[in-house]
């Protein structure tokens, strides 16, 4: 087997203005050869736009884009997007429609590379599909096609944008699982581009934070979720809830009781403690159910303490809890804390 | 957020903006020289011309086209309606047959009306053993509105069945949804969504009546084309016919850009519609509606088609003298494919930059295409005239020039009905073929002209139709002695030989009905509406 010649990239200080919008503004993202690396944000946070100028379909009004060391995008340096040697895979796949699967697949490579088509088709699960044309295919298959298209020149990096958005929940799962595995197979630096936080979470080895043109934290999954570095950036990774605290070093003083920090801290801080990490049972602190909602795998209690604002734990769903239930509980996790501005 | 609405231009290769430039400057030919030559003597011949002939021409023609305008609407809304919303039977048929008449021109209906109706038409042959001797005088202005109307309603019909198959019936079911009675329904949501459409039908069939030169010219209705061309005709002394010329292609320019606006507004309303319409029963009301469909098939197709029929029997009956066919078709057949292909090409990467690319000069083509766009045929080929005699004598008199006029002239259309195929297709696909390591001009051949296929063979046929029916400059810039099918038309038709005009005629409508039977064959009618 042939393999792809990944490359790192590194964009550093890059700035993408539409008139005088900057949708992106200064942003800096760092990925190592062979590494799959998330960029997640809110839509209008500029991260498609990023992947656009790292593919070369948008110019830099500052910054510069390396790829492998070499610059290919900067005020002065662009190269032109089909001498980049970056895959792009496209939010609606764009495949073109007046060519069969196995057309679409060596578009870009030279002539009489059947056997790379093969080997790809192969490796998408897609052997016999060759001479169907893209209307003919499913949204996954359609996505497979997409992504092998992509991998078939050997790009140096590739870029995907929402690569999951338009499948439904059960097939997401799994082409994520297969995404994943093409992708290491092939041991390709990739950068996908995503709302959903846990397909960042699940496919990605970092996560970039993207919020107003810039990227606020890139952090490992796990670390974005328990140890984020602001309050922004925890709010992405999964729900948040902060509460006031004073921090005495390892530990901090909550209206849910003393709670173990993950970073070490002193005086006053914001806690964070996200719903599932609330413990409710016999943990020392009384509170009293407001609501509850059911949502299958689990529930929802929102719960009330004195003198704080409701705030929400999320129980298995099966565990008995009703309006007016009161509950002794806490939370048995290390958690971050911020410091109190001012 | 749409951050794409504020891209800025990306570099456009030279494959695509050398053929934008030559677009621009072979628009700027005519109006330069039309401004150049009408302004040469100075200003006195406009203010001569002012206090002379245009306001009455002025007053004539705006009459024409504002009578004209309302006839056409007033046939072609209920046409429009009954065959996209009515359940009367051969919804299909009809729709082809109501716009197969585009490939007759306006003044082979004038012939048709003139040889029906007029002082040596069959009307009076059939009635003179009867007594008649004189029938209603049909040269003239009510001549000239009826015959307009004839030709002109399936443009307007086209733009509101377009707006009618598009709207989105989801609004008006909302509207019942909401416990609104269907007729209030019909006055709050689905007129108020044909506004656009009906203003620009009217529009439309403005600017096709002011530019119209043939069928006033036959029926001796007096505008600004018809005294234009006597003027060039009949005076030594050019420079009237050119300041009558500028007045009206500012005249309609003027016109055009209101258009403009109602274009935007147009496509602001436009949707895709999302579900089957269900068709309004007529029960009783069928039989009226189908009357009414016969006779505006009638009028623009069988009135013409039946008289020429009649016509050429009549002459071969009589051994009546007919022209040699077989030049004239041969040279119209092959201007108009040289200059479909021509315009074609031409307007092919003009509006991949304009679709794909924008900046100022792909704004500044469009706006060119626009300016030539409005400029009715005759005084293009006027301004070319002045142009050929100065500046291009090698040109002048030589088919060249005839191909020139038509290029400049329908680039304008196959640029709208080319824009509008690729602004439909993804303009991602050429991002895909790039990121897979092709360059924009191979990414142009191997996706983007692929899928715009039927797009291009629908403009290419588009522009060969109206080349084909071409008149004013078609007459005017012909070589000598180089025969056309309009050029014998005319001759024959303006010296009453009705069976000698006959012939060509038909012939030219049996080569036009080629290509508006393939479009709407295809179902690309649509490209037309342009």
């Amino acid at each position: 087997m042939e393999l792809s010649n990944p490359e790192p990239l590194d964009c550093a200080g890059v700035e993408v203005r539409f008139g005088s919008l900057k949708a992106v503004n200064g942003a800096n993202l760092q990925v190592a050869a062979g590494e799959i690396v998330a960029i997640l944000g809110r839509s209008g946070s500029g991260k498609t736009t990023l992947l656009r100028a790292i593919a070369g379909f948008e110019r830099v009004a500052a910054g510069e884009i390396r790829i492998g060391g070499r610059v290919v995008e900067s005020t002065s340096v662009s190269v032109p997007a089909h001498k980049r040697s970056v895959g792009l895979v496209f939010q609606d796949y764009a495949l073109f429609p007046n060519r069969t699967v196995a057309a679409n697949i060596a578009y870009g490579l030279p002539r009489g590379s059947a056997a790379r088509v093969t080997e790809l088709l192969r490796r998408g699960e897609l052997e016999g599909l060759g001479g169907r044309y893209p209307h003919q295919l499913s949204g996954g298959q359609q996505q497979r096609v997409a992504v092998l298209r992509s991998l078939a020149p050997h790009p140096r990096i590739l870029l995907l944008d929402e690569p999951f958005s338009n499948l439904d929940a059960a097939l997401r799962l799994a082409m994520r699982e297969e995404l994943v595995t093409i992708l290491r197979a092939e041991g390709m630096t990739a950068v996908l581009v995503t709302h959903d936080r846990s397909d960042a979470m699940a496919a990605a080895d970092r996560i970039a934070v993207m919020d107003a043109g810039r990227v606020i934290e890139t952090a490992t999954p796990l670390n974005l979720y328990m140890r984020p570095s602001s309050k922004e950036s925890a709010t992405y990774a999964a729900d948040a809830q902060f509460f006031p605290g004073v921090a005495n070093g390892d530990t901090a003083e909550t209206p849910l009781g003393t709670v173990r920090l993950s970073m070490p801290l002193r005086g006053g801080c914001e806690v964070l403690i996200r719903p599932e990490w609330i413990g409710v049972k016999g943990l020392g602190v009384p509170a009293t159910v407001v609501r509850r909602r059911f949502e299958g795998a689990h529930a929802r209690l929102v719960l009330s303490v004195p003198g704080i604002p409701e705030f929400v734990a999320v129980v298995p769903s099966w565990m008995a809890a009703e309006a007016n239930d009161s509950f002794e509980i806490g939370v048995n996790v290390a958690v971050p804390a911020f410091a109190t501005a001012g | 957020m749409n951050w794409a609405a504020l891209r800025p231009a990306r570099k456009a290769p030279a494959a695509l903006w050398l053929p934008g430039l030559l677009a621009v400057a072979l628009t700027f030919i005519p109006v330069f020289y039309l401004a150049l030559r009408s302004t040469e003597d100075g200003w006195s011949p406009w203010s001569r011309a002012f206090h002379t002939s245009v306001p009455q021409l002025l007053q004539r023609s705006l009459w024409l086209a504002a009578v004209v305008a309302l006839l056409c609407v007033a046939v072609a809304v209920p046409a429009a309606w009954l065959t996209t919303r009515a359940d009367i039977p051969a919804r299909r048929v009809w729709s082809v047959l109501l716009t197969v008449p585009l490939a007759i021109p306006s003044y082979i209906t004038a012939l048709a009306v003139v040889a029906f109706l007029g002082p040596k038409g069959m009307l009076q042959g059939w009635l003179e053993p009867l007594g008649v001797d004189r029938l209603p005088e049909v040269y003239g202005f009510w001549g000239a509105a009826f015959t307009l109307t004839c030709a002109g309603y399936p443009y307007v019909y086209l733009v509101v069945r377009a707006a009618l198959a598009s709207a989105d019936t989801a609004e008006e079911e909302a509207s019942r949804s909401l416990g609104v009675s269907p007729l209030r329904t019909f006055f709050a949501i689905t007129l108020p969504g044909l506004v656009p459409a009906l203003a620009a039908g009217i529009l439309l069939s403005v600017l096709y009546t002011l530019s119209d030169f043939g069928a006033v010219s036959l029926l001796n209705y007096s505008t600004f084309t018809r005294d234009i061309f006597i003027e060039y005709q009949s005076s030594f002394d050019r420079t009237g016919a050119a300041v009558l010329g500028a007045i009206l292609g500012l005249v309609t320019l003027l016109i055009l850009t209101s258009e403009l606006g109602v274009r935007s507004w147009l496509a602001r309303g436009r949707k895709r519609r999302q579900a089957a319409v269900r068709l309004v029963p007529l029960g009783r009301w069928g039989v009226l509606a189908l009357a009414f469909l016969s006779i505006a098939v009638s009028l623009a197709l069988v009135l013409p088609v039946g008289v020429l029929v009649y016509w050429l029997v009549n002459g071969l009956r009589a051994n009546a003298d007919f022209p040699a066919l077989a030049p004239a078709v041969r040279h119209s057949v092959e201007m108009a494919l040289a200059g479909a292909a021509i315009t074609v090409a031409l307007a092919f990467p003009v509006a991949i930059l304009s679709a794909r690319y924008g900046g100022l000069l792909a704004r500044a083509a469009e706006q060119a295409a626009y300016v030539t766009h409005a400029l009715p045929g005759l005084v293009v080929a006027l301004a070319l005239v002045f142009f050929g005699i100065r500046y291009a004598t090698g040109l002048y008199q030589t088919v060249w020039m005839l191909l020139l006029a038509y290029v400049i002239l329908f680039v304008p259309n196959a640029l709208s009905a080319l824009r509008g195929t690729l602004v439909r297709q993804p303009a991602n696909l050429e991002d895909a073929a790039a990121s897979l390591g092709k360059g924009p001009l191979m990414a142009i051949a191997t996706v983007t002209a692929p899928l715009a296929r039927p797009g291009l063979a629908a403009a290419f046929a588009l522009v060969f139709l109206t080349i084909m029916k071409e008149l004013p400059a078609t007459l005017i810039l012909s070589p000598p002695g180089y025969q056309t099918l309009p050029g014998l038309v005319w001759s024959r038709s303006t010296d009453a030989l009705y069976a000698g005009a006959a012939l060509p005629a038909l012939a030219l409508i049996a080569v036009a009905a080629i290509p508006v039977g393939l479009l709407a064959w295809k179902g690309d009618i649509g490209a037309l509406e342009s």
